[in-house]
């Protein structure tokens, strides 16, 4: 029942067709792509210095003659396999964390609620900059710290939830039982939160991937000679005067993946609106706020 | 009324300390100091260096002063920028910044609530269509992509508006578009929405009912409702907005407070950094203030409890 209306929202119309294909053509590509091509990722070639896609560099190369279409697949496994993990992160913090201060409520949920809040003030740069200071520069130990701010969103939905599933005759059940509190948590809120959550998480996505490439960007990231979108777009806007191609096709990449999740999450959410509780205070019209 | 304005305002500068707080310990915690270089310092001048900033006090003696120094509005001397207090550094920056930021808030919401609007009477039609699938680009758009092809496009190939820096009117027109972006797609997403939800209220029937020309039942009966949801999103948006993008900041060579920001982490320029922070942390809790009390005024539902 649930993978029928998974599937209808993946693909039932033309343009949730399309970017399904896309996303999964994008994977497929982050994967397998680099077998396909004879180049490796930092390998020069000195005949085809900043050269322009050719049958030979299907993306051109960039200005030190690296093959481009090679070099934005890695960057497109860097920065989905990031996305994962912070988003992965982010759930499991998130989730213990809201369904813990919305069921025990009170002081509790008061103090528990305000450090979200807190940190929600805290600009996001800031953030970002201290831990690379206090991490150095460990792309997946930032990274998994990056999950560690987006939670936040995740938190609050859940607190939401629970707050609501708190005063259900269910749970009422449970505790006269003497289910212990940490069990009536874990076997019967989580479960039924964990859809609003999921949708929460699949904006996540591309939220983790704008503020990789915008870290990356700023040179604070991925280091060379291994590569993200967001320091491919970075070299690409060194370079773009005298070879556009460097900035539009890391650019174009980026900006689909970002497009299709976008409509895919808030095309989730709208189905599990339509059939639940309507819930969930997650769009991506909040995806490019935390950059 | 007066009840809830206090309890908001000591909360505000509650967390206000707390962010503070948290940030002088965050900073204190990283590794390497301010006067750390690829050459050490001899002992002595070091001696001297740490006593004349301050930093051979104990921790929690370098943070009650520090939070008096603040107290004064004195956010003390750049440990890295020789001869320059971080007032001066911050007064310099924040005036383009607020600029910039400013301009691109104006852009925003008046484009942004425009197309919203526009798209929202419509819903479903070819026109909601076409502006939805536009907002929906716009927010997949980044900035570390717009910002340069605009540069690209408008600067270098066309030749129309100079390519960075400040100075003439010029200046001040691509980089609040490029900021503006995502922010105006938002906008016009959330106006969308919530005009269609207005758009089946019964109230509406009874103003069309009274033969209301369509004009006036927009200004007064659909516009004060449908921007609620816009009004909450702005606060948190202005204050993004204000505090000026970084990437912005760097790709139009924009003299802002947020390479400050930047350059202050690396450097483990303390003060700087804490500076910068004291005034984010200022607005972007002071427009939340604001658009918590603009709601109260706005939505008659809301009865705060005194």
């Amino acid at each position: 029942m649930i993978r029928s209306r998974l599937t209808r929202v993946l693909f039932d119309t033309h343009l949730a067709r399309a970017c399904s294909l896309i996303l999964i053509t994008i994977v497929l590509l982050a994967w397998l792509g680099p077998v396909f091509s004879s180049w490796e990722y930092d390998q020069i070639d000195w005949d085809a210095l900043e050269s322009p896609p050719s049958l030979q560099h299907w993306f051109g190369t960039d200005f030190i003659g690296r093959d481009l279409f090679v070099r934005s697949m890695l960057g497109a496994r860097v920065s989905l396999g990031i996305a994962l993990i912070a988003t992965l992160v982010s759930v499991i913090v998130g989730i213990p964390w809201g369904a813990v201060a919305g069921y025990l409520g009170g002081r509790t949920d008061q103090l528990m609620m305000r450090i979200v809040d807190v940190l929600y003030a805290l600009p996001f740069i800031l953030i970002v900059i201290l831990l690379v200071v206090i991490f150095g520069r460990n792309p997946y130990l930032l990274f998994m710290a990056l999950g560690a701010i987006f939670w936040l969103d995740i938190a609050r939905i859940v607190r939401g939830q629970t707050f609501r599933l708190r005063e259900q005759p269910f749970i009422g059940a449970a505790r006269i039982l003497g289910v212990a509190t940490p069990a009536i948590i874990w076997r019967h809120v989580v479960p039924n939160v964990l859809g609003p959550a999921l949708v929460s998480a699949t904006l996540t996505i591309p939220g983790v991937i704008l503020a990789e490439s915008f870290i990356s960007f700023l040179g604070l990231g991925i280091q060379e000679p291994n590569t993200s979108w967001g320091v491919l777009i970075a070299d690409g806007t060194q370079t773009m005067e005298s070879s556009p191609w460097t900035l539009i096709f890391p650019g174009t990449l980026l900006a689909m993946t970002i497009w299709c999740t976008n409509m895919l999450g808030d095309r989730l959410r709208d189905q599990l609106d339509a059939t639940g509780a309507g819930y969930t205070r997650t769009s991506s019209t909040r995806t490019h706020m935390r950059t | 009324m007066v009840r809830y304005l206090l309890i908001r305002l000591g909360l505000t500068l509650l967390t206000f300390w707390l962010i503070v707080t948290v940030v002088f310990f965050l900073m204190r915690l990283a590794p390497g100091g301010p006067f750390d270089g690829e050459r050490r310092l001899p002992p002595e001048v070091e001696t001297n260096l740490r006593a004349a900033y301050n930093l051979d006090q104990s921790l929690p003696r370098q943070y009650i002063d520090y939070l008096a120094m603040l107290g004064r509005g004195d956010l003390g001397p750049s440990f890295r920028q020789k001869d320059f207090s971080v007032n001066e550094l911050v007064a310099t920056g924040l005036p383009v910044s607020l600029t910039i930021g400013g301009l691109a808030l104006l852009i925003a919401t008046t484009v942004g609530i425009a197309v919203g609007l526009k798209a929202g009477l419509a819903p479903n039609t070819r026109t909601d269509t076409w502006l939805m699938g536009l907002t929906n680009v716009g927010m997949a758009l980044p900035t570390i992509i717009v910002a340069p092809l605009l540069v690209l496009i408008f600067g270098v190939a066309l030749g129309w508006l100079p390519t960075g820096g400040i100075g003439s009117f010029n200046h001040y027109i691509l980089p609040p578009i490029a900021l503006a972006m995502p922010f105006t797609a938002a906008i016009a997403r959330l106006t969308r929405g919530s005009v269609v939800e207005t758009l089946s209220e019964g109230h509406l029937q009874t103003a069309r009912a009274k033969g209301l020309p369509e004009s006036l039942i927009i200004r007064r009966h659909i516009l004060p409702i449908a921007l609620l949801p816009v009004v909450s999103y702005l606060g948190p948006a202005a204050a993004a907005l204000l505090t000026g993008s970084v990437v912005i900041e760097q790709v139009f060579e924009l003299p802002g407070i947020g390479r400050y920001l930047v350059q202050g982490a690396l450097n483990r320029d303390y003060t700087l950094v804490m500076g910068v922070v004291v005034v984010y942390a200022a607005l972007i809790l002071l427009f939340n203030l604001l658009v918590d009390l603009a709601y109260v005024r706005m939505d008659p539902r809301i009865r705060l409890q005194t």
